[in-house]
């Protein structure tokens, strides 16, 4: 059982942080490979919140001021990093967000305050499936309601056609940073539920593969869906424990299998398991009587 | 001139010796990244992987018992051939489906040769044996080695044979005429694939040949090895001018030697954040590189 909560604990983070990638990957289609740093940076904020000045208040309370402080401190960051690099396009983008995921990192390895490279110990342990399910849902709503709306229409615009978009009339540089420092507050977001329910960090868990991981999540559910990234997270959270259960040669080629995985997608299905399609009671209705069941 | 003058000097200087050894390195495998850049616009994740391949191909050859002169061809070989195979397998079927498709599968397949190399060979460091006895050549507080001799020579030899591949061959004609105009290359009459191919060939055996380099310099390889190196040999490119040839070598060195000398003067628990601190801010100064020249874009 306690196994069981610790995968479910660790598919609601991803979750969140794959919601996050994929308002900036997905739905505005900029290329973010940093996204591990910025949950490095909400995880480190919000942990050293509830470690070095924490209120006297219930500890749900902090929990909740420790989440504002990761998300605000990943969505400054996202700000500082994006307003310089947004005006880079496609794979220029992916390199510098992957340079500053990795700067972070080491920033973090250096700083002895948050335990450089020996980690961040004893961080209470606030967190737990209840909380990190009501973030998930809040925000799955608040992508919902962000993609439907005025400000969403204009970022997916962007992601359409940019030159199109901007001639238009619509500020893409301007929609472009609030999608990047959004998306970035979202990993910062899921970092201190994450690091509350782990009660320990280290550098190590940021690093430039868990960018990948996490963008894996998002195209393997479909660039742009919010329920392909929901998808995504849980089915990539749960394949290396199925693999694992697939006895010792799988378990230890695990990382092997995942990188042809990728590989067969891109060549297969590039557009991912939904497309930009969404996973709806309708759509689903929809499928069932195309096919004479419903 | 007063001592700690002379001993900043001496510093300095060895540190540039470190720097210019380390940036051969870094411009070797750069101009793998930059000639596939130039001839398909893919930035190739996986060409740190290559240089991975030759220096463990290298590592095999020379345990076994064959002399340098034999596994450092075979090494330059063995990774042009793998980047063949993973171009003709990998690259060429997606080379239509878009730029971010192409760009994911070629950090699938970066993926793909670490953890392969981790499952076959184990992730622990292999030491390379020392098959050219080191002599260290002093004068005042610097120091170079015959090894680190041997690495800057032979990289100068291995540019020269590209300067004149691609200038003066008919290949390499083909190359550049496929690189300006990839359409217009192929209604002459020229097989682009075959080139791309040829290009591919190129810049792993560049890379395979700066693998086993390093694998006489430092003595431990890993299957890791690729990453960091691969990143910032990218960096180089970039800096240099990414597609340009003359450029991935300046870009190379520029990198070693800025690295050398910020982490011996001043930060160095930054060295790996240093090469990325340089893309950032050459990427927001001139995109282009050093090299490089603007071109408008159309629409």
């Amino acid at each position: 059982m306690d196994y069981l909560a610790h995968l479910a604990l660790n598919a609601g983070v991803f979750m969140i942080l794959a919601l996050g990638l994929n308002l900036i990957n997905g739905v505005c289609g900029q290329f973010s490979l940093g996204h591990a740093g910025f949950w490095a940076v909400g995880a480190y904020a919000g942990a050293a919140y509830s470690l070095f000045a924490p209120l006297p208040i219930p500890d749900w309370a902090n929990l909740l001021i420790s989440c504002g402080v990761g998300f605000t401190a990943a969505a400054i960051a996202g700000l500082i990093i994006g307003i310089p690099c947004l005006r880079l396009r496609g794979d220029y983008l992916a390199i510098a967000t992957l340079g500053f995921g990795e700067i972070i990192r080491i920033m973090i390895n250096n700083m002895e305050v948050l335990g450089g490279s020996r980690g961040l110990t004893g961080i209470p342990a606030w967190s737990n499936l209840f909380w990190i399910y009501l973030f998930v849902v809040l925000t799955v709503l608040f992508m919902i309601n962000l993609v439907r709306g005025t400000h969403g229409r204009a970022i997916i615009s962007i992601r359409e056609d940019e030159i199109a978009a901007d001639s238009m009339g619509i500020n893409t540089f301007k929609y472009k940073t609030i999608a990047f420092a959004i998306g970035a507050g979202l990993a910062g977001l899921a970092g201190p539920l994450f690091a509350h329910a782990q009660q320990f960090l280290h550098p190590n868990n940021f690093t430039f593969i868990w960018s990948v991981i996490i963008l894996l999540m998002v195209i393997l559910g479909g660039l742009g869906s919010i329920s392909g990234a929901i998808v995504g997270a849980l089915i990539l959270t749960a394949l290396p424990e199925v693999l694992r259960f697939m006895g010792e040669t799988v378990a230890q080629w695990r990382m092997v299998i995942y990188s042809v995985m990728l590989i067969a997608l891109m060549l297969l299905r590039p557009e991912g398991i939904f497309g930009k399609r969404e996973l709806t009671l309708h759509w689903l209705q929809k499928l069932l009587r195309d096919r004479g069941v419903g | 001139m007063n001592e700690e003058l002379l001993y900043f000097f001496y510093d300095l200087g060895q540190y540039l010796i470190n720097g210019i050894t380390q940036g051969s390195i870094y411009a070797l495998i750069a101009l793998g990244y930059t000639m596939v850049y130039g001839i398909i616009k893919l930035i190739n994740f996986a060409h740190g992987e290559f240089y991975m391949i030759g220096a463990f191909v290298g590592y095999y050859l020379v345990i076994s018992g064959a002399s340098l002169w034999i596994a450092f061809p075979a090494a330059m070989l063995g990774a042009g051939v793998v980047a063949v195979i993973i171009e003709r397998l990998v690259y060429r079927p997606i080379r239509h489906a878009g730029r971010i498709a192409a760009l994911i599968s070629a950090l699938g397949t970066s993926l793909f040769f670490q953890y392969l190399g981790q499952g076959t060979v184990g992730a622990d460091p292999k030491t390379f044996p020392p098959v050219i006895e080191e002599i260290s050549y002093e004068w005042g507080e610097m120091m170079i080695s015959n090894i680190q001799i041997i690495i800057i020579i032979t990289t100068i030899v291995l540019m020269l044979v590209l300067r004149w591949l691609v200038s003066s061959t008919r290949i390499g004609m083909a190359m550049r005429a496929v690189s300006f105009n990839h359409d217009a290359a192929e209604l002459m009459g020229i097989d682009t694939n075959k080139i791309i191919s040829f290009t591919f060939f190129v810049g792993a055996a560049l890379a395979g040949a700066a693998g086993v380099l390093v694998g006489l310099y430092y003595n431990t390889i890993e299957p890791m090895m690729g990453l960091m190196p691969g990143l910032k040999a990218f960096v180089a490119a970039v800096l240099g001018g990414i597609g340009i040839i003359p450029g991935a070598a300046l870009g190379g060195l520029v990198l070693g030697i800025v690295e050398n000398l910020v982490t011996g003067f001043w930060a160095s628990n930054y060295r790996d954040a240093i090469a990325f601190g340089i893309l950032i801010i050459i990427l927001l100064i001139k995109p282009t590189g050093l090299m490089g020249k603007n071109i408008r874009e159309k629409v």
